[in-house]
């Protein structure tokens, strides 16, 4: 006991071989989108092929979509949509319900109970339905989008770092600094963040995964990126005349998305249990 | 103890219906929020002031937002759903026979998953850590990760594009035969099928290995009862109640399922209505189409939690 707490702590994380495999597929897509306008072999928007839906070639390592334009070009600039969005609409969920979530266990009273009822309520309408409807009323304009996005996973991600922050809360150490005199927002970021950190970190990838599949849903309804721009899913919309004919312009979008989505799960599934499980 | 049980439930009811109220509220400010004036978009640019003011009197559109949400409210409770924004038409015979395909379509898939998912819960619960449990966890990871859409388009490029067993993307009217009807139903059925089981095999797994976990099972295998028995016997009559709430859990990604395979294979529902509605911006039928997906799925969620409580031998 005692030469646990002496020893320096242990930095060097076990990561398995699957995990790894996920982490570096999420990295090439992050590198993919980030480079995006300077790897792409044609421009998005240029038709490059007389034929439409055209297979895949040396030319056209993908093949060609319905108007004819180069769909490697066209996935390329599409990791940029889908990873920007879902990430910036991930940061915008988790911090506010992250935020609102420990504060709401810290504060108690009549405060957490609205806000939970509240919440828990938005949270029993189904994530697609919340988009349609939002979609409906408001148009879907990137900036809309990612509000959006963000805002229907508030409540989920409100509830588990609750969840999480409830327990911390009986700690000794926070009745310490309560005593003390701190301030809620002490409290919140410096007592019980840095021990829920490795948790709400896997809730964060769980829910960009959420986000990313409802954002290619929408998209693939013809609801959400709209063009000029297309991301994952709005390919497959604007591709799905191609279906019958087996064309890749609508098979390699969704294998996109599927990859990073499975790549983000398998990391989460596989991350050392110190990061997972730290609260515990 | 009756009394107590039946106090939770009601509870459970009422928290529900307080549910409900916000959703609803939720819907209508959603809605409500359309920038610009309801009135002058239903007229167009060229009306006469006039005209946009007799129109928004009729709507009650001058009326506060407040006043507007008690009205609908009470509209609805009276099944009175408003009438139709795009052709004028009641909202409610818009929908009647479309929802009756919609929960055709969710019964069948239901009548299949249901079976489907407990046996291969069940099993891959009791032979964990086998070669077949790992192929149905990666299997049911895998639909789960992926998008519905990519599940619908993959169906069709197997039995349409490569095997020419169904028709693509086409939902036709004549229904000649059962043969015809069958075909016609297959596509969406064994999308939807894909999406709901691969939740309920997770969770009903999860809630198996939960049970086979306690004691008294592992007492159960070290007197000497066969895998099969410690698990049918003695494990399963108390993983009953997780078992059916995980059911009724899965159940409810019928509701985000349906929207995309209905859309995907034209299939004349409630959700593809809906759709359709969004990009008319027909708010009175989007509201109502809301209004049904949400109470479907509150009744199916409020359903689980009944089952848990009542499965509880602790609070029987």
């Amino acid at each position: 006991m005692t030469i646990s707490t002496t020893m320096p702590r242990r930095l060097s994380y076990r990561f398995s071989w699957v995990g790894m495999i996920g982490f570096a597929i999420i990295l090439f897509w992050a590198v993919i989108a980030l480079l995006a306008p300077h790897i792409i072999p044609y421009p998005v928007g240029e038709i490059v092929d007389e034929d439409y839906f055209g297979p895949m070639s040396s030319k056209l390592l993908l093949g060609s979509d319905y108007l004819g334009r180069d769909m490697l070009s066209r996935i390329i600039m599409g990791a940029r949509y889908t990873v920007g969005i879902s990430l910036a609409a991930v940061c915008l969920a988790c911090f506010t319900g992250g935020a609102l979530g420990m504060a709401a266990a810290v504060v108690g009273g009549w405060f957490d109970t609205v806000l939970s009822r509240f919440l828990d309520a938005l949270n029993s309408i189904p994530s697609k339905l919340s988009g349609l409807v939002i979609a409906a009323a408001v148009g879907s304009s990137l900036s809309v989008l990612i509000v959006m996005l963000g805002v229907i996973y508030i409540p989920g991600a409100y509830r588990f770092a609750r969840s999480l922050a409830v327990n911390i809360n009986t700690m000794d150490y926070i009745t310490v600094a309560r005593t003390r005199g701190e301030g809620i927002s002490y409290v919140v970021f410096s007592e019980i963040l840095p021990n829920i950190i490795g948790p709400l970190l896997a809730d964060f990838g769980i829910r960009f995964v959420f986000i990313v599949l409802l954002l290619s849903g929408l998209s693939f309804l013809g609801l959400g990126v709209q063009p000029p721009y297309a991301d994952w899913g709005a390919l497959v919309h604007e591709n799905i005349g191609g279906l019958p004919f087996g064309a890749p312009a609508v098979i390699v979008p969704s294998l996109a998305i599927a990859s990073l989505t499975i790549s983000v799960n398998l990391l989460i599934d596989n991350l050392p249990k110190k990061i997972r499980d730290r609260s515990a | 103890m009756r009394t107590y049980v039946l106090g939770l439930i009601t509870n459970r009811l009422g928290s529900s219906a307080l549910t409900l109220l916000i959703v609803s509220f939720a819907v209508f400010f959603a809605t409500a929020m359309l920038p610009g004036d309801t009135a002058t978009i239903l007229l167009g640019q060229a009306a006469t002031p006039e005209a946009v003011a007799g129109l928004r009197a009729a709507m009650h559109l001058d009326e506060p937002a407040f006043f507007r949400f008690a009205r609908w409210l009470f509209g609805l409770l009276q099944g009175d759903l408003g009438t139709s924004y795009v052709n004028n038409v009641p909202v409610a015979q818009l929908i009647g026979a479309r929802f009756v395909n919609t929960m055709r379509l969710a019964g069948i898939v239901t009548l299949i998953a249901v079976p489907l998912s407990l046996i291969l819960g069940i099993t891959s619960a009791m032979f964990r850590g086998s070669a077949y449990d790992r192929i149905v966890t990666i299997l049911t990871i895998g639909v789960i990760s992926v998008p519905e859409f990519m599940i619908a388009t993959s169906a069709v490029l197997l039995f349409s594009v490569y095997l020419k067993w169904l028709p693509a993307l086409s939902f036709a009217g004549d229904v000649a035969s059962f043969w015809q009807v069958l075909k016609i139903y297959a596509m969406p059925v064994i999308t939807l099928t894909f999406v709901v089981s691969a939740q309920m095999i997770r969770m009903t797994r999860a809630a198996v290995i939960d049970t086979i976990n306690t004691p008294y099972v592992e007492a159960a295998i070290l007197k000497g009862a066969s895998r099969w028995r410690a698990v049918i016997i003695h494990a399963l009559p108390n993983a009953v109640g997780p078992i059916a709430n995980a059911i009724a859990l899965a159940l409810s990604y019928l509701v985000g399922g349906v929207i995309i395979v209905e859309t995907i294979f034209n299939y004349p529902g409630i959700a593809k209505l809906m759709v359709d509605g969004v990009s008319t911006r027909d708010l009175p039928l989007i509201q109502s189409c809301a209004i049904i997906f949400c109470v479907g799925y509150l009744a199916l969620i409020t359903f689980a939690d009944i089952v848990a409580i009542l499965a509880n031998p602790r609070v029987r």
